[in-house]
């Protein structure tokens, strides 16, 4: 009768930790979270506030044991690394201009994907899954190759620089690598499709019989974009530009190949701090800022995503 | 065909119904029973008395309870206050796959990845039944319910009645002391309607379970239930057979929810134990009942008349009371009758029915004068 | 509206689509193209040849990092697959419970978070672990799969939960209904109709497994080396072509699947539509 007995095995083996049903099923995936997410996050804090030295690993301990009773203990606590931060320019200006760079590709990647996930939203049905699988293509290709391929076409004998050369169109090439501006394409390419997506799903969803009602009552095409489509797909704006925004922040792949090798996105910046300057410490800190900077838009995509699934506007 | 009467055992000879015996025993005890959902009072301290084979309505628009007090029975919601018991065992605490309950869903819940068969087999496979035992168990059930060539077909290649069918089997087959039924009409088209109701009641009788119907529609209500509660905001207003809840309602509340009614407010004048008089404001002559009722004197009441049991002529009748004039204003035919709307002096518009019993009276028509009138056994007098 | 409206409309919206595929077409199929091409310089076209996938499979480095690579994306979308699922029957499921809103953050905020940091924190939780109990012992596939594992199992949640949102929870009912305790409610009738969301949330984390760099940086060993951080050391130097040769081989992969589970899905839904009307059309 009992075609799946493991079932019961480990129910019994859970039920033997205190764990019954509901409350087993809450925790495998709590206690893992809290393990490797949760407590990581209090660990970079707590290493923010220690010293860089020579040593394996190359911090101060928070806590070190100077005598023989448990209460000698000496607290390391180093805010060094934050005033650092506070100090050195660089740090402020890679901030600002890692979301500078954010901010001007979310908008971007909003201009391109907002027709696009449109077009795809009213086209007929059977069109729309064929061209619904080709946006998903790209999003299940991998991400470093497809940012690796523009390497290959906006460097100086790359596809474009060829291409405009041999139609005669310039006679030195571009330089597009290595550039800011590469850096705003990579971005744009790479999240479109984490942009389309949630406009699309909003889009489908919209009640055609509204544009309609509106040119029933003499409204305009445009118009009735402007006062009707667009403010109803806002929740679908909000998810993609924050699931564009976010992540770009603190992008490295991207600065790291097709920007300049002084690039100030921070993720990079973090990088470097951590592999070619061994300093875990001001990483930590780093992070730290980074974290705290992003906080307030990770909450307002996680209110806004629980509105829009109560139904608010 | 069947008599709504449902005679205890023990006593062969007596005409009383079950919950007229004072010594039955009821088979679901519903005590004090609440349910709150932080502010919102669903169901507000009900409590009633189902007894065994009976085939329980509870009738009521929406929000007003009926499907949580159901779900209670069924144990998908524990009651905030109160004590439910099926067949004299207290269901506190108790988790819906270990009560002796069944509910029929208003969507069906058919499991769309199984067959016919499998869905109904899946109440015997809990119980861990011989696999010869089940087979034979479904093929008897599906024979019941005239399903047996769908056997292998998936729940989306049937149609919405044979659909019904194959929830109401699932249900059926564990042979639960209690049935629960949510909307179990409210799919299906009116002719398929008619003919499942007399089906429905069919089936319970022959297989004796004590059903409990969750409905909106009265007209379903009235033909299949023993007796139906009415509810509204939480309470139950009423409970008694059809008959008595639509000639007898206890409250303005169930005179117009059942039926259509003409209500008119009125003042108590005359209050004797065998007659009563209400003076109306709509109505010229007064009204008079040929019972008592128990009031306070001088009370206001409501005067509830329903359509048919006014009769219209086109003479002027003889007596003092229980008689008005109007106009006719529209005429609806029915077909098997016509409603007349006909307004009054006051300006109130009555509604009256009538059956066509000749195919060819067209006696009474648009703007004609008429004259309706009522005997003394016809109104309802309700305080409330 | 007029005729003439709707047409200039629907002229727009094709050209939106033609130049935004353009877009998103034009580089990968300039990796496939450049596979093919004889010249070293790979953008400047020297014939056409095949040697580069010669070459390709001859790489000792990169199939030993393609071989770690899949056996890590295998174990890590099994593992998130399944407390992905929990997590997210949980949030759909179990209401009000005590740490809801925790839980809730905790498998979305990676979805977002930069990966810098999730990889720095993982690494200094690794680092003090080892400090602490002696496990785990160095980094290598051990770190890299927990760090996949912690990443992926969000976008599972993320699809278990939204699907179990628009799941007739009656379904279930009807099933405790007939005498089935939770458990077995979930393996008999929620499991074999979710199955097709948990297979896209196993693919899923699959894919972003076999793709992940940064975190995979930070928190791998010496000789743990994955195939993105190969791929990426050799392009850090510029183009090469071996490295379109086992571009075109994946996206050749992926397009395949994408195509067969779209075409798939594509039957299934012609079949039950061609069985509810016939159910009707019977009755």
């Amino acid at each position: 009768m009992n075609k799946l007995p493991f079932i019961n095995v480990i129910q019994s083996l859970l039920a033997r930790l205190g764990l019954r049903g509901r409350n087993a099923v809450i925790a495998l995936p709590y206690v893992w979270l809290l393990l490797f997410f949760l407590i990581p996050f209090v660990i970079v804090l707590k290493i923010s506030f220690s010293q860089t030295q020579i040593s394996i690993p190359p911090y101060q301990p928070l806590v070190q044991w100077v005598g023989d009773r448990w209460t000698d203990i000496r607290l390391h606590i180093h805010l060094g690394n934050f005033v650092y931060l506070w100090h050195d320019s660089l740090y402020a200006r890679a901030v600002l201009y890692s979301i500078k760079v954010a901010a001007i590709s979310t908008l971007f990647t909003l201009l391109i994907g907002y027709p696009i996930a449109y077009s795809i939203a009213r086209a007929r049905p059977t069109l729309r899954s064929v061209l619904l699988m080709l946006v998903i293509l790209p999003f299940w290709t991998s991400f470093l190759l497809r940012v690796y391929a523009w390497i290959g076409i906006l460097k100086d004998n790359g596809l474009i620089n060829n291409v405009l050369m041999w139609l005669g169109v310039i006679h030195e090439p571009i330089v597009m690598l290595q550039t800011d501006f590469a850096i705003y394409l990579g971005i744009v390419y790479s999240y479109l499709p984490f942009m389309i997506m949630p406009l699309y799903a909003n889009l489908e969803k919209m009640d055609l019989t509204l544009l309609e009602a509106a040119a029933d009552l003499g409204c305009r095409p445009l118009r009735a974009f402007i006062n009707i489509t667009l403010p109803l797909s806002m929740p679908g704006i909000r998810a993609g530009c924050m699931l564009v925004f976010i992540p770009a922040v603190g992008e490295y792949v991207i600065p790291s190949l097709l920007g300049p090798p002084d690039s100030l996105m921070i993720g990079k910046v973090l990088w470097t701090e951590f592999f070619n300057n061994r300093a875990w410490p001001v990483a930590s800190a780093v992070a730290i800022a980074l974290l705290l900077l992003l906080v307030l838009p990770i909450v307002y995509l996680q209110r806004s995503q629980d509105r829009d699934a109560a139904g608010a506007i | 065909m069947t008599s709504s009467s449902i005679q205890p055992a023990s006593n062969p000879n007596q005409k009383l119904n079950l919950w007229e015996d004072p010594a039955a025993v009821p088979y679901v005890r519903i005590e004090g029973v609440s349910k709150h959902f932080d502010k919102f009072v669903a169901v507000d301290n009900v409590s009633l008395n189902i007894y065994r084979g009976e085939l329980f309505c509870l009738l009521g628009g929406s929000g007003c309870g009926k499907t949580t007090l159901l779900r209670m029975l069924a144990g998908f919601e524990q009651p905030t206050s109160g004590k439910i018991f099926i067949d004299g065992v207290d269901m506190s605490g108790i988790p819906p796959y270990e009560r002796p309950v069944n509910m029929m869903f208003q969507s069906y819940a058919l499991f769309p990845h199984m067959t016919v068969e499998q869905n109904v087999a899946f109440g015997l496979k809990m119980e861990h039944r011989a696999r010869d035992e089940i087979a034979d168990r479904v093929a008897a059930m599906l024979k019941l319910v005239k399903l047996e060539q769908f056997a292998k077909r998936k729940p989306h290649q049937l149609s919405g009645g044979q659909r019904q069918r194959v929830a109401l089997a699932r249900s059926l087959i564990k042979q639960p002391k209690l049935l629960l039924l949510d909307e179990p009409l409210g799919a299906l088209d009116k002719k398929l309607r008619e003919h499942t109701q007399f089906e429905l009641v069919n089936i319970q009788e022959q297989l004796g379970v004590t059903f409990v119907v969750v409905t909106h529609d009265q007209e379903e209500a009235m033909t299949l239930s023993t007796r139906i509660g009415v509810m509204d905001h939480g309470r139950i207003v009423q409970i008694d057979t059809p008959k008595n809840i639509y000639e007898f309602p206890n409250t303005k509340f169930v005179a117009e929810f059942i039926g259509s009614v003409n209500l008119f407010a009125g003042r108590l004048i005359e209050d004797e134990p065998d007659h009563i008089r209400v003076a109306c404001d709509e109505l010229e002559r007064s009204v008079l009942v040929d019972h008592g009722i128990s009031a306070a004197p001088h009370a206001s009441v409501w005067v509830a008349l329903r359509p048919e049991k006014i009769q219209m002529t086109l003479e002027q009748p003889a007596g003092a009371e229980n008689w008005t004039q109007g106009v006719v204003q529209d005429v609806a035919y029915l077909g098997d009758s016509s409603i007349y709307l006909v307004r009054i002096a006051s300006g109130k518009v009555l509604r009256v029915t009538r059956p066509n019993v000749s195919r060819h009276d067209d006696s009474i028509t648009w703007n004609q004068t008429v004259y309706l009138q009522w005997s003394g056994a016809s109104p309802v007098v309700v305080t409330g | 509206m007029s005729a003439a409206s709707t047409y200039n409309r629907s002229w727009l919206r094709v050209t939106a689509l033609a130049f935004g595929f353009a877009f998103l077409y034009v580089p990968i199929l300039s990796l496939i193209v450049y596979s093919f091409n004889k010249s070293r310089l790979v953008t400047v076209w020297g014939g056409f040849s095949t040697e580069w996938y010669g070459k390709l499979f001859e790489n000792d480095q990169i199939l030993q990092a393609a071989w770690l690579s899949l056996r890590i994306a295998t174990i890590n979308a099994t593992g998130a697959t399944i407390l992905g699922t929990c997590a997210g029957m949980a949030l759909a499921r179990f209401g009000k419970f005590r740490g809801r809103t925790l839980l809730s953050t905790m498998t979305t905020a990676p979805l977002v978070m930069p990966e810098v940091i999730t990889g720095l924190s993982l690494l200094l939780t690794f680092v003090a672990l080892e400090q602490l109990i002696g496990w785990p012992q160095g980094r290598g596939m051990t770190t890299i799969t927990i760090a996949h594992i912690t990443l992926t199992m969000s976008y599972v949640t993320v699809i278990v939960q939204s699907r179990m949102a628009s799941f007739d929870i009656s379904l279930e009912e009807a099933a405790m209904d007939l005498g089935a305790r939770p458990a077995r409610v979930f393996f008999l009738v929620t499991l074999p109709i979710i199955a097709p969301a948990l297979l896209s949330g196993w693919l899923l984390s699959f894919t972003i497994s076999l793709d992940d760099l940064v975190i995979t940086s930070f928190v791998a060993g010496p000789g743990s080396s994955t195939l993105p951080m190969v791929i990426f050391s050799k392009v850090r130097l510029g183009v090469s072509p071996d490295i379109n040769a086992l571009a075109t081989i994946m996206i050749l992969l992926v397009s395949t699947g994408v195509i067969i589970a779209g075409i798939f899905m594509a039957r299934q839904q012609r079949h039950r539509q061609r069985d509810a009307q016939m159910a009707v059309a019977l009755n």
